[in-house]
């Protein structure tokens, strides 16, 4: 059974061009970019070509794309080199919700004597410019926010942050994992100083990124050695990673406007058929302001992972903010700072597409997910008509905390 | 993706005696329920039982489950355990009896047996009229929080499981699993249950020691022969994947539980007559007779 594969915010398929793009360089062309031989300098100028690429989809310089390993190396060289750039500053803002490679390095920063505000964000997930404004200080060094959200896909106004950012004389960096590939960006005329994507959700491989890094920026390495990457980056270049996002980034370029409409198209029938169909569901989320690709929806009174299993069983791959998946036991932080109820954060499903999601596999998530809810349903204690205990314990755990 | 048994899929896929038992008020037969969960952690179940009051036995047992595939296989494993069973015995069964059945858990899963023997429990104890206040979980210091869970309880899960590190009471009891603030303390009571342990097996030694000429009380008897059984004997027991209880000492006679595999080995007179009884009488009595009980 070929898998329905709708956990695209997790990671992607890598697409067949990428691996033609990058299998030379896993095997004839293995010189290393930094050599002064010929054979050393083809593949720099494949790396040249791939920067370029990257360059586009952002509507940035080659310049200004510096290649990591991964998101999370973008996001904490990012971090790290705003702070290093304003020593005397002591102050980080960030939000409540961002990824663990944001959020676990801003609290490692606290104890090494920063303070760090956690913007809180309502039950659509979205932030609040006015408490954004009320925490800008003239110490605050850096503002780091998500693009978009990888469990909702609410999208932040980044650029009305980044205006009261620069007012401020603050540094901007976005973690925009989720969103490179999904929304248009230009860089030129954005307020953003630092920006990190990541290869693998955009249809390139796993183990390949890229931070964008405004010029003129007063830039300190995160990663030192040799002189790779112009001094910002130490380390021999992932080639055949490299050649891959590069590809990976033309593609998404010419396939961005289209993709983006039919993803759409098939999230909101998704979405608007199963709230039609199955009984107290709802979508998390900002519906007016969220990827086209993702929606994420809870059904009341049964849980994530027992979803997930049934769903499995009929080859779908989906994803939950459930706890039971994760390998930790709380539910997802990101639907807990929404402020959701218990019975919804438990029975959280996310639907993330891409652009080979078929009409077809809608129509099976469609075909099973109401029998799927009922029978999870009909074996759990809480029925609409049973929510009392629920709801009774509910109060109990809230007056605990 | 966690690692499930065939077994748990099975149970969790085709759930076994799923959904309430109506009350008929039937003359002799008693429909009670029991709950256990936390809406914080994921998951509740409420077990209903019937049963014949003359015999003590449960003549049918039925599942709600909230949670995830681990929490609905193990209450299909329990009510498959405990049904034609008298409430003494369904009261012995501990939440390992129910993992064992269902060919092991994810160790990070296995608070979703834990639930099921607690659940059990909280039926039992409503049909005997034992308030739960008086159950010792409702007692002591809040430890964690997040979940709701109190000293009392994870000193039953250290001591019941013979855990060590704090990752397993997470496992066990979810305490710890979320804002991680309790983690100490837990560290704390781990280290204070071992202390214990430690300070009876001491004193039992202690006491024999000083008295080596005096016969055993039988207080004392009974003390060294679960110590034995419990240092020496369960480990290598388990190792097999089986496991022992002690269920009586009467005069020299000493009667068992065998469990898991060793419940049905065929080997097991051998383990009984050459294994245990041999440590036994080496440590404790020479005269001791080992008998296994069926129950
Ligand atoms: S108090 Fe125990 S995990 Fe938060």
């Amino acid at each position: 059974m070929t898998p329905i594969y709708l956990d695209n915010n997790a990671t992607t398929k890598v697409d067949p061009e990428v691996v033609q793009a990058m299998l030379p360089y896993l095997t004839e062309f293995y010189g290393n970019p930094s050599s002064m031989h010929s054979f050393g300098g083809q593949v720099g100028k494949a790396v040249k070509q791939a920067r370029e690429q990257v360059a586009a989809l952002l509507g940035a310089e080659d310049s200004e794309i510096v290649f990591t390993s991964c998101g999370t190396e973008g996001n904490n060289t990012a971090i790290r080199a705003a702070l290093a750039a304003q020593p005397e500053k002591r102050h980080i803002i960030t939000t409540e919700v961002e990824h663990p490679a944001v959020l676990n390095v801003c609290k490692q920063l606290e104890k090494q004597g920063y303070r760090v505000a956690y913007l809180s964000v309502d039950n659509r997930g979205q932030l609040d410019l006015v408490e954004l404004e009320a925490s800008l200080t003239g110490d605050t060094a850096l503002v780091t926010t998500m693009y978009a959200n990888n469990e909702t896909g609410t999208v932040f106004p980044i650029e009305q942050i980044g205006l009261r950012v620069k007012d401020a004389g603050a540094i901007f960096h976005v973690d925009a994992v989720q969103a490179v590939g999904k929304i248009p960006l230009n860089m030129k005329t954005s307020t953003i100083d630092l920006l990190t994507l990541s290869g693998h959700k955009l249809h390139a491989p796993k183990g390949i990124g890229a931070l964008y890094i405004r010029r003129g920026f007063r830039f300190r390495p995160f990663l030192l050695g040799g002189h790779q990457e112009r001094g910002r980056r130490a380390g021999t270049e992932n080639v055949p990673g490299i050649i891959g996002l590069g590809k990976a980034a033309e593609l998404e370029l010419q396939h961005l406007p289209e993709a983006v409409k039919r993803e759409k198209q098939f999230r909101d029938r998704l979405e608007k058929t199963l709230l039609e169909q199955i009984p107290d569901t709802q979508v998390n989320g900002d519906r007016k302001s969220r990827l086209p690709n993702t929606t994420n929806i809870g059904f009341k009174y049964i849980e994530g992972e027992a979803i997930l299993l049934m769903l499995n069983q009929h080859g779908i791959c989906a994803s939950s903010g459930s706890a039971c998946t994760s390998g930790s036991l709380e539910p997802s932080h990101v639907l807990r700072a929404m402020g959701l109820p218990y019975t919804i954060l438990h029975g959280s499903i996310r639907f993330s597409l891409s652009r080979y999601t078929t009409a077809a596999e809608i129509d099976k998530v469609l075909e099973v997910m109401p029998g799927i809810v009922e029978r999870l349903r009909a074996l759990s204690p809480f029925n609409s008509d049973q929510a009392g205990w629920l709801q009774g314990r509910e109060e109990a755990v809230a007056a605990n905390r | 993706m966690w690692d499930y048994t065939d077994t748990v899929m099975d149970h969790f896929y085709n759930p076994r005696n799923q959904g309430a038992i109506a009350d008929t008020q039937e003359t002799g037969i008693a429909v009670v329920y029991g709950e256990v969960g936390s809406i914080a952690c994921g998951d509740a179940l409420r077990l209903h039982l019937q049963i014949e009051i003359q015999s003590d036995k449960i003549l049918d047992a039925r599942f709600q489950t909230f949670g995830c595939t681990s929490a609905i296989a193990s209450s299909s494993a329990l009510t498959e355990i405990i049904k034609n069973k008298t409430l003494d015995q369904a009261l012995n069964i501990t939440n390992r009896d129910i993992a064992e059945f269902l060919g092991g858990l994810p160790e990070a899963k296995m608070h979703c047996s834990v639930m099921g023997q607690e659940a059990l429990e909280a039926a039992i104890y409503k049909y005997r009229g034992i308030e739960v206040e008086h159950h010792e979980e409702d007692e002591g210091a809040l430890i964690c929080s997040c979940f709701g869970i109190s000293d009392a309880r994870i000193r039953r899960v250290i001591i019941e499981n013979s855990l060590t590190t704090v990752e397993q009471v997470t496992s066990y009891v979810k305490a710890g699993g979320g804002c991680g603030s309790c983690l100490a303390d837990i560290e704390d009571l781990i280290a204070s249950v071992v202390q214990e342990t430690a300070a009876t097996s001491r004193r039992v030694e202690a006491e024999l020691a000083a008295a080596p000429t005096l016969p055993l009380t039988t207080v004392q008897k009974v003390n060294l022969i679960q110590k034995v059984l419990l240092e020496d004997v369960r480990p290598m027991l388990i190792a097999d994947g089986g496991d022992i209880e002690l269920f009586d000492v009467e005069g020299n006679i000493v009667k068992v539980i065998l469990k898991g595999a060793c419940g049905n080995c065929p080997g097991s007179t051998a383990t009984l007559k050459d294994g245990i009884e041999v440590r036994l009488r080496q440590r404790v009595l020479p005269e001791l007779i080992v008998e296994a009980v069926n129950l």
